[in-house]
């Protein structure tokens, strides 16, 4: 029975620093889910300076203003190996507008600065003028339909590594050319989408639960959640104006 | 000076849309300002007292609506927009309503309440003389982007007074080095003392300066909330305590009371008429949907605006839902904002216990999910506003009710509610 195992250990990463489109929501919904699954769970929250905590199984991070990345960028940079290493070794990670900038090769400012990410996922991302603002729907091979709201001026060009997320039915998504939206590698998630963007699609947090649970347990407790009001929400938020 | 041909086509405008049956709020306002750009500006210079400009994320509606109270207590003719309609055409529509045709305006002040964005352009073009902000929440990101613009354009508009700023010391955007140093009018503060300041949830934890380094930020002057007991609050300003009982529910409109009482003193100068301004402030009521009580056959329904997860969590802190029966309506309408990701940012557990009766508006599903996962149980779901209110009214007959709403499921819940009950008229 899974309630006697250790727990399973979430790292909410910069939630003092990259919180503002209700990044919490992510968190909250991977912990039910996994609670309502029989898991223990234990949210641990990291913001700069803090000691990087081992045993991590899943990493949650958010969007930020351009005052809250200045702030995490060196921060990132001095823990990047470490997040690359539990990549490699297949740990399970969403990361939302900023930090999925950041988790990329390189964003290139309005002033054409160059930030420099952690290059987990390979993608670039480059300042525009233009904010691309509104409700977007994409559709995933791995997912269905994912709802979300996007709101970047960012525009990211996925590199030869990166499949996308998925590509959009409606919005505009990583960028005004080629209709992607987000990015994936081994068990990385990047995306522009909030909305929070699990809340409306349980099916991106099962998936983050079940990789996490059979790396650290060795299987997944699969058991039906009623859904009753997440599809319905779905279906009005897919139905509202951009 | 202001034209009059401009005057008499606006009015006609005016008269036009009310026969129609709107409020004859918008559309005035916008075909005068196609017609003569500088219609609001030219009208605004002529005031003895100056221009008073009220702007900032949360509170503006109520705190202009006090502000107006108090200075009309010391004998002032005022101007303002009391509509909530806070963008260059509302002020523009208010101004025709209140002039005669030859253009001329009986008044000694005028107090506007300015969105945030739209205040940055008049405030450069009208010059006001004081200027009052209260807050940087985070407040539809979807319009502006991001706070720290909101920031920015609320810095915009404190360059603009020529006699003094009165700033909320407590908000961390707002009591910064960045914020205040290049200001060239004076600064004064307001805010709460020390003990209060937990019940006031902020954003992030940028309030980093001691109460003592934020009010050194000031010029001397602060007018501060001691102390609140139920609605016996202490009020210190000038050294002194001044105890005053108010009808104001909610710690939030108390302090937009202390903001407007800082915004009177500051006006005023040596002319206050102290306990007049007092005894004004102990009647003062919040503005329409901020906290109002509607008479429901024979119960109270109150009506509490939420339009970002600051104002909600204020007003879900606010306000006890002992007793209280708990309807939910959110609207993702452009005026609303149409991300969702806030309300995720608001923590329910308060209604844990009570639960919610009614969940409505264009996304009561997402208030429904969200509500799932905080165990906030809830009766019912419907998206139709208007269903939702009958089944809410009936299910909860006799018990007091409390609605959360946003701004337009607000004006569609009053709309609903003047049908059977007294609603104040917004003006």
């Amino acid at each position: 029975m899974s309630s006697t195992k250790s727990p399973l250990r979430i790292l909410h990463l910069y939630p003092r620093d990259m919180n503002i489109y209700g990044d919490y929501g992510n968190i909250l919904v991977l912990k039910r889910r996994a609670e309502w699954r029989g898991y223990k769970v234990e949210v641990i929250d990291y913001n700069p300076g803090d000691n990087f905590p081992k045993d991590i199984d899943v990493i949650v991070g958010g969007g930020g203003q351009d005052s809250g990345q200045d702030k995490v960028q060196a921060d990132l940079q001095k823990i990047s190996h470490k997040l690359r290493d539990l990549a490699d070794n297949g740990t399970p990670m969403l990361v939302i507008c900023g930090l999925y900038q950041l988790f990329g090769k390189y964003f290139q400012t309005h002033d054409k600065r160059i930030i420099h990410g952690i290059g987990i996922l390979d993608i670039e991302t480059i300042a525009e003028s233009e904010r691309l603002i509104g409700n977007i729907t994409i559709q995933s091979q791995q997912f269905g339909d994912i709802v979300g709201y996007e709101n970047h001026s960012g525009q990211t060009f996925l590199g030869k590594n990166a499949k996308p997320l998925g590509m959009v039915i409606r919005g505009v998504g990583n960028n005004k050319k080629d209709k992607s939206e987000g990015a994936c590698s081994n068990n990385v998630i990047g995306s522009y989408l909030h909305g929070s963007l699990l809340p409306k699609n349980p099916h991106i947090a099962d998936w983050l639960i079940e990789q996490a649970a059979t790396k650290k347990y060795g299987n997944f407790e699969s058991k039906n959640i009623d859904d009753h009001f997440t599809s319905l929400a779905r279906e009005h938020a897919m139905k509202r104006p951009r | 000076m202001v034209k009059i041909h401009s005057v008499l086509m606006g009015k006609a405008v005016q008269h036009a849309a009310r026969l129609r049956g709107g409020s004859g709020s918008a559309l005035p306002g916008l075909v005068i300002e196609k017609f003569d750009k500088s219609f609001v500006a030219n009208a605004l210079t002529k005031f003895p007292y100056g221009v008073v400009f009220i702007s900032g994320t949360n509170g503006k509606t109520t705190t202009t609506k006090m502000v107006v109270e108090l200075l009309e207590s010391q004998g002032l003719k005022v101007f303002t927009n009391r509509t909530g309609s806070n963008f260059s055409r509302g002020i523009a529509a208010a101004l025709l309503s209140d002039m005669n045709a030859r253009g001329k305006l009986k008044a000694d002040i005028a107090v506007l309440e300015m969105d945030e964005a739209h205040a940055v352009h008049l405030a450069e073009k009208v010059k006001p003389r004081y200027c009052l902000l209260l807050n940087v929440m985070r407040d539809q990101l979807d319009r502006f982007g991001e706070i720290d613009h909101t920031a920015q354009f609320l810095h915009r508009i404190a360059m603009a007074p020529t006699n003094s700023v009165i700033v909320n010391r407590d908000d961390p955007r707002l009591a910064s080095r960045k914020f205040i140093d290049d200001l060239t009018a004076k600064v004064s503060g307001f805010g709460v003392s020390e003990k209060l300041i937990h019940q006031f949830p902020s954003d992030d934890d940028m309030r980093s300066l001691s109460i003592e380094k934020r009010k050194a930020l000031f010029d001397q002057d602060d007018t501060s909330l001691e102390s609140l007991d139920g609605k016996s609050a202490e009020i210190k300003y000038a050294n002194k305590i001044k105890k005053v009982s108010l009808k104001v529910n909610g710690i939030y409109n108390v302090l937009n009371a202390v903001s407007a009482i800082a915004l009177c003193r500051e006006i005023m100068g040596e002319k206050l008429q102290e306990e007049k301004m007092l005894h004004a402030l102990s009647e003062v009521t919040p503005a329409f949907g901020r906290g109002e009580d509607i008479i429901v056959n024979g119960s109270p329904c109150q009506l509490i605006l939420v339009k970002n997860p600051s104002g909600f969590r204020l007003g879900l802190q606010s306000f006890d839902p002992k007793g209280y029966a708990i309807m939910i309506a959110i609207n993702d309408n452009y005026a609303d904002g149409r991300d969702m990701s806030w309300l995720w940012d608001v923590d329910f557990d308060t209604l844990k216990s009570g639960g919610v009766s009614e969940l409505s508006g264009m996304r009561a599903y997402d208030m429904a999910l969200r509500l799932q996962y905080d165990d906030v149980p809830f009766l019912h779901v419907d998206t139709d506003l208007r269903r939702s209110l009958k089944n809410f009214l009936e299910s909860a007959n006799n018990k007091p009710k409390r609605i959360y709403c946003t701004y337009t499921a607000m004006m569609s819940l009053r709309h609903e509610l003047s049908k059977i009950a007294d609603v104040k008229a917004v003006r």
